[in-house]
């Protein structure tokens, strides 16, 4: 299999502008999911009154129906009651809802597993609740939970590819044109394939590496 | 009030506590004096633990009262953290924050609770580790120490707070044989400086040697009062208590 | 009017073409469910072997699938090898060698994880009483590593049925396309349409997903300890 490398370097300019909104639209998505899934989970471990509910619903929702159907349903649907929103927007609220849900689990798991015994030994040299969040709870939580967080951060890039259903001018997009316009399969799928390693094998490599750092709370006390 | 001679640091009147429809705690009344050392022993699931868990403040309880310095810790408007940082609580799994280095361990409640000057307080807790022989550990993670140095260091980081009364709650009963020596060493060490201190242990050479005061717990009550530890051992009075020191002899 | 918007659901024969659509979604995630557990199964087996080249080799066919998105998969497949090999693959076709090939994998890493999780003594016993390999397998180390793996297995077959929602997009006419079909035709009539439509197949994913997510937890509450 011979590629047109001509075509390569001509297409590399739509490449590289696809692979920034979509690593943009990544960047955003995965941002917000981790800000949802810190409240939520907060709500859940603290079983804040009234909302624990409303968090549970959401999570079930949003883990249990595919994104394009999330997408399809604010970008279409939501327009024709009347909530108009543009693509990339969508596609961010799209991967929030999505990404929330399994950051709001892989939190809770950590808080979760914050012994009982470490709680009581932050409560019996004094700290306030407060304190016991921020200097023992939150940060062993953290690094149990960073393994699953990590894996949620590689999952919600490689989910951004459905973006492109939406009419978002992403990768998933480009290739298609182009496979439609020039038939320069080959090439375009190539490129495609080379453009996600670019953007997913380094995060992968530094979410190991980041893992290994704050893997303390493992090792027990 | 509050008296300065011959003071009850702590006093606990008709203590109930349950779990469920589990009766824990049968109406407890107890005194502690300033710089008494009192061994509290019992088979277990008699309650002993549960006891100084709640003189820490770490139960709700059900009934009764109890006082620390005549002001009491039960009630609703009263600052647990004051209380706590008064008194000192080291627990069976030891529980050092694995996040944090010894030091950090040590110096969390200091600097952060108590608002200390960060060089004062390191002066005082490398003393402290100095004492129990561990000023070389203060980088050290949590993970890279035996058991032993571990409870050694969970001492430290109570005895830094300066608390008024220690509470001990089966501390070497995770531990290898070989490594309670050095643990017990230095709670010894404390009753020599008139630390007051409730020890709840099953060591029983030990509790002879450092107890002012044995009670004996069974079944959620105090069974035995004994001021004089030795003839606790050798001649206690009641049936109970006799059937308990029996399962320590071959 | 936005209230009977739902109706569009229900007029003529709607309802029972998105039923028929909901079909082909779901004949495409049951064949490659049951073709990826069954080989899954035996690559899993596999895995356990002692050699190190089989073991990179299994590893780095799950990465590959990993890394990769599943719908640039479809495409490489959809466009890319069926020019190569000059053969003409329906969509459904493409979707089900995915499907499967990626089920494979990911079943492949749960028998093997559930394998492996298995305390060594249990395979030393059975060798005392004097059992073959296969024998091995058969009685001692599948039965004890299939309670293991049921949990990981369901959740597998869980993202998958999710996951056949992306087939519209290399133009099978599943229950989206079908959806897409009637609310282009009722554009004029109904225009709150897509609301209702994509609601609608919202909630039948969720209906099929819902049941199967709550029953892999509780298996793995049950089974835990």
């Amino acid at each position: 299999m011979n590629l047109n490398w001509d075509f390569i370097i001509e297409s590399l300019h739509l490449y590289g502008e696809a692979a920034l909104t979509t690593f943009r639209l990544g960047f955003w998505g995965i941002l917000f999911s981790l800000f949802i899934g810190v409240i939520c989970s907060i709500i859940l471990y603290f079983n804040i009154k009234g909302l624990g509910k409303i968090v549970k619903i959401y999570v079930e929702l949003s883990r249990n129906t595919p994104l394009l159907i999330q997408l399809f349903f604010l970008y279409f649907g939501l327009t024709k009651v009347g909530i108009v929103l543009s693509e990339e927007a969508c596609a961010i609220i799209g991967l929030s809802f999505l990404g929330g849900s399994y950051m709001t689990e892989a939190f809770r798991s950590g808080l979760e597993a914050v012994g009982v015994t470490q709680i009581e030994s932050g409560l019996s040299i004094g700290l306030s609740k407060l304190q016991l969040a921020r200097y023992i709870i939150f940060p062993q939580a953290i690094s149990v939970s960073m393994p699953s967080l990590g894996a949620n951060c590689i999952f919600l890039l490689k989910e951004t590819s459905i973006v492109g259903a939406i009419a978002v001018m992403d990768l998933m997009n480009i290739t298609k044109n182009l496979i439609g316009m020039y038939y320069q399969t080959y090439e375009s799928l190539f490129m495609l394939v080379v453009s996600y390693l670019i953007m997913i094998l380094p995060l992968s490599f530094f979410l190991t590496w980041l893992e290994r750092k704050v893997r303390y709370a493992e090792f027990g006390n | 009030m509050y008296e300065q001679d011959n003071e009850e640091l702590l006093v606990i009147k008709g203590l109930h506590k349950e779990y469920n429809d589990l009766i824990v705690l049968k109406g407890i009344d107890l005194k502690i004096k300033k710089g008494e050392v009192v061994v509290i022993l019992g088979p277990s699931g008699c309650g002993k633990s549960t006891l100084l868990r709640c003189i820490n403040g770490l139960e709700k309880i059900q009934g009764g009262d109890i006082r620390y310095k005549n002001e009491s810790i039960v009630s609703k408007d009263v600052n647990l953290q004051d209380i706590r940082q008064q008194i000192g609580m080291v627990f069976q799994s030891y529980d050092l924050f694995p996040h944090m280095t010894v030091i950090e361990n040590i110096l969390l409640g200091p600097l952060k609770v108590q608002k200390r000057n960060k060089k004062e307080a390191m002066e005082q807790a490398c003393e402290l580790l100095d004492r129990v022989g561990l000023l070389d550990r203060q980088d050290s993670y949590p993970r890279q120490l035996s058991g032993g140095q571990k409870q050694r260091i969970a001492i430290v980081r109570a005895l830094c707070m300066n608390p008024e009364i220690m509470l001990f709650d089966e501390v070497t009963a995770s531990l290898d044989p070989e490594m309670v020596r050095e643990v017990l060493d230095v709670i010894l060490g404390l009753t020599k400086q008139g630390m007051t201190m409730i020890i709840v242990t099953h060591e029983m050479n030990f509790a002879r040697s450092v107890a002012d005061r044995i009670i004996f717990m069974d079944e959620g009550d105090i069974c035995e009062t004994s001021e004089e530890p030795e003839e606790f051992f050798t001649n206690p009075k009641t049936e109970r208590a006799k059937h308990f020191l029996n399962i320590f002899q071959y | 009017m936005q209230n009977l918007g739902i109706k569009v659901l229900f007029q003529g024969m709607n309802l029972q073409r998105l039923i028929q659509g909901l079909g082909v979604t779901g004949r495409i995630a049951f064949t490659s469910i049951i073709i990826g557990s069954i080989f899954g199964m035996l690559l899993g087996i596999v895995w356990t072997s002692k050699s190190k080249i089989i073991k990179f080799l299994c590893r780095l066919y799950l990465e590959v699938f990993r890394i990769i998105p599943i719908l640039v998969w479809l495409f490489i497949m959809y466009f890319g090898v069926t020019t190569a090999l000059n053969v003409d693959l329906s969509g459904e076709t493409v979707a089900i060698i995915v499907f499967t090939l990626w089920g494979i994998a990911e079943m492949a890493d749960i028998v093997r994880g559930s394998l492996e999780s298995l305390p060594r003594h249990q395979i030393e016993s059975g060798k005392a009483i004097g059992l073959s390999n296969l024998g091995l397998y058969r009685y001692i180390l599948i039965p004890q590593a299939a309670r293991r793996m049921l949990p990981g297995a369901i959740n597998l077959a869980t993202r998958m049925i999710k996951t056949t929602s992306l087939v519209v997009l290399i133009g099978v006419v599943d229950v989206i396309k079908v959806g897409q079909q009637i609310i282009e035709l009722s554009r004029i009539e109904v225009p709150t349409a897509s609301f209702w439509v994509y609601g609608f197949v919202f909630i039948l994913y969720f209906i099929i997903c819902y049941p199967l997510s709550k029953l892999s937890k509780k298996l793995e509450a049950k089974w835990s300890d």
